[in-house]
């Protein structure tokens, strides 16, 4: 069993923060076959289509065949760890700061050997479970993971530094109005966060959820109104140095496309809303949160997006909607480069219709506010930078990747 | 009559302190409440400031913002064009208005006492009758101001939001008829954040402050504060609207004047 995390004692306010390092993040164009599946959490490796040979580490040809077919595909993750050493030194500056670090050779089932980082709870000849995890310079790595769960088995610090598990961080929820940032506040609250801060904008406007959002343990309300620069300048001067994982439920949904709509009134709330919501959270609290990324155990680890899938492709009944959420995809793609010299991870959650109010009229599947909240905590806890939530999104981002001029067409009608 | 009116020496009375001018505009802040229609509809803007650069690289030896807002927002002013019933009426934007109508007197109904505990404290024809037995009729062309203390209240209690919706003191629609047919008045003026009742909609018709004033060329004032600093009568009221291209109406400052310099000799409630 893995130690259990303790609980950070109140920081020394006099004490400096340490600057974040990364490991070596270098790769080649190939290799980042392997990012991407770290990125969704899936285990994928080459698989030459002409000898079926799997391949590791990424090469351009088959070392068997020479066959230049060989696609990443997800292949069986178990294995068995052959061998283990542990680093007592290392001229790496990441490193230097973070060993003793046991690493090992891992011979997997589907048949290649693999040099990777080993989870505390694995013993050299043993069954493992091989995982391709985001490090905190953003590239895949492989970590080994004993079989079965072990007891804290989360709060492994080498594995820790591969995730951005809420237990005992500080959580903000920007805009606690809508079902989803009511499902997050409990959600994180049940994920051990140590503060769940909720925004609330316009508190002169009621909001008959209060008392039980109030309720729920270890729960802050604070005053947040993404459309003010200024309230959300305010927020990340009051509180953004305690703030280590930043989840954006602003939404604003409305039907309607780009040419059947009358005026501009509902885009430009819908990009202030959301596209200049997230600029504003990113100029406010992007640099403080990039600058924590190794403070301590409760240091800064993600910014979650939650996003339309049809960010990914237009859905023009709800067409406007849909471009502004394509926007915010595209600055969070700027915030994770921006973001990453802290070995912050920008979490970008894809989701279909909800089961709210303003999907009223769509029929299911829809995605309910708790499983969207659930799935958010379970990536996180993953270190995921995409996760695709509920039926709907699973079977865009499939369609997409087979054909996305098919898609089109088939979300238009 | 022209040869008798010293514009100088109402200059130096107002610098003399001998006519007080008097703030009844709220500061327009991000916070102030705005009005709240049904999420489906189209939503006036709060307002929004966004520094453009303040002595920094942005701009290094000066400071300013842009501003956004809706027409609504804040203290302001409504134009009969605002209202169907005043769409078709000449003159009747804000770009279009004669000037000299953004001078009048102004007639102050108190009705504070009322609507402390209520409200939903609706104003009447014999509520203003009793108020002309004390103070006289109102006369014509003059703005009609309902002092309710809403301006002194928490945006929450301000705002007046329940689950049916707002709750705030207005005017019933008998008594806006009466003061625009039988008192030919230039306007009428609130605190609140509208110049009708919270639950106006309900009304017969719904929204008589705008439809009956609009209706017939008048305006409106509202999110108005400092009214308790007011006389009952004598006080001219200065608002001139942003010149708005076919505007509906505009943010303002909307100032006051009243004679006497002695800020102990405020009136008496009335």
């Amino acid at each position: 069993m893995t130690e259990p995390l303790v609980r950070p004692q109140a920081k020394n306010p006099l004490r400096r923060t340490r600057l974040p390092l990364s490991p070596q993040g270098v790769r080649s164009r190939t290799a980042h076959g392997l990012t991407a599946a770290a990125a969704q959490g899936r285990f994928a490796l080459q698989v030459c289509l002409d000898c079926n040979t799997v391949i590791y580490p990424p090469r351009d040809a088959c070392p068997s065949c020479l066959s230049a077919r060989i696609p990443f595909r997800d292949v069986d993750r178990g294995g068995t760890l052959i061998a283990e050493t542990t680093v007592q030194a290392s001229t790496d500056p990441y490193f230097r700061e973070r060993t003793p670090w046991r690493v090992g050779t891992v011979r997997l089932d589907a048949g290649p050997i693999v040099v990777a980082h080993l989870h505390g709870d694995t013993v050299e000849g043993a069954r493992v479970r091989l995982e391709l995890k985001l490090d905190k310079s953003g590239s895949a790595v492989a970590i080994a993971l004993p079989e079965k769960d072990t007891e804290n088995m989360a709060d492994d610090p080498h594995l820790r530094e591969m995730t951005c598990d809420p237990k005992f961080r500080r959580v903000l929820i920007t805009d606690g109005r809508t079902p989803v940032g009511q499902a997050m506040a409990g959600a994180f609250a049940d994920a051990g966060a140590s503060i769940v801060f909720v925004g609330l904008a316009d508190a002169w406007k009621p909001l008959p959820e209060l008392d039980r959002l109030r309720k729920i343990e270890r729960v802050e309300i604070v005053p947040l109104d993404l459309t003010d620069t200024e309230s959300v300048t305010e927020q990340a001067e009051q509180n953004g140095a305690r703030i280590d994982i930043v989840v954006n439920t602003a939404e604003h949904v409305r039907a309607g496309g780009v040419v059947d709509r009358h005026g501009l009134t509902i885009a430009r709330e819908e990009i202030d809303v959301r596209y200049l919501g997230l600029i504003r959270l990113a100029q406010a609290f992007g640099p403080i949160l990039r600058a924590r990324g190794a403070d301590g155990v409760n240091s800064a680890a993600a910014f979650v997006n939650l996003l339309s899938v049809h960010a990914l492709m237009n859905w023009p009944a709800y067409g406007s909607y849909c471009a502004t959420e394509a926007a915010c995809l595209s600055a969070a793609q700027c915030m994770r480069a921006e973001l990453r010299p802290g070995g912050v991870k920008v979490l970008n959650v894809f989701f279909g219709p909800l089961e709210t109010e303003w999907f009223q009229t769509v029929p299911p599947p829809k995605v309910t506010p708790t499983a969207l909240a659930q799935a958010v905590v379970r990536a996180l806890r993953q270190g995921l930078e995409d996760a695709f939530v509920g039926d709907v999104a699973e079977d865009v981002r499939q369609r997409l990747a087979v054909n996305p001029k098919a898609l089109e067409r088939e979300m238009a009608s | 009559m022209s040869g008798s009116i010293n514009l100088l020496s109402f200059a130096q009375a107002v610098a003399a302190g001998d006519i007080r001018v008097i703030d009844l505009t709220q500061t327009l802040s991000q916070e102030f409440p705005t009005i709240v229609l049904p999420p489906e509809l189209g939503q006036c803007a709060p307002f929004r400031i966004e520094e453009v650069s303040r002595y920094d690289a942005r701009g290094p030896a000066w400071y300013w913002n842009n501003i956004s807002l809706g027409e609504h927002t804040g203290t302001h002013f409504d134009a009969p064009i605002h209202w169907i019933s005043g769409k078709d009426l000449p003159n009747n934007a804000v770009d279009t208005i004669e000037v000299a109508k953004f001078i009048a007197p102004a007639c102050v109904i108190d009705c504070s006492r009322e609507c402390a505990a209520n409200p939903d404290f609706a104003l009447t024809v014999p509520f203003v009758e009793q108020w002309e037995a004390r103070h006289g009729a109102i006369e014509p062309g003059s703005w009609v101001l309902l002092r309710t203390d809403w301006s002194k209240r928490s945006y929450a209690d301000y705002a007046g939001l329940r689950n049916d919706g707002a709750h705030t003191p207005g005017p019933e629609p008998a008594v806006v008829k009466w003061l625009v047919e039988q008192r030919d008045v230039h306007g009428f003026g609130t605190e609140t954040i509208g110049t009708d009742f919270g639950q106006g909609h309900h009304f017969n018709p719904p929204y008589p402050a705008h439809f009956y004033m609009h209706g017939k060329g008048r305006f409106g004032l509202q999110c108005l504060t400092n009214l308790d600093l007011l006389p009952p009568k004598g006080a001219v009221i200065i608002a001139a609207p942003l010149k708005i291209k076919q505007g509906s109406g505009s943010p303002l400052r909307v100032l006051a004047l009243v004679a006497g310099a002695a800020p102990a000799t405020r009136h008496p409630r009335a």
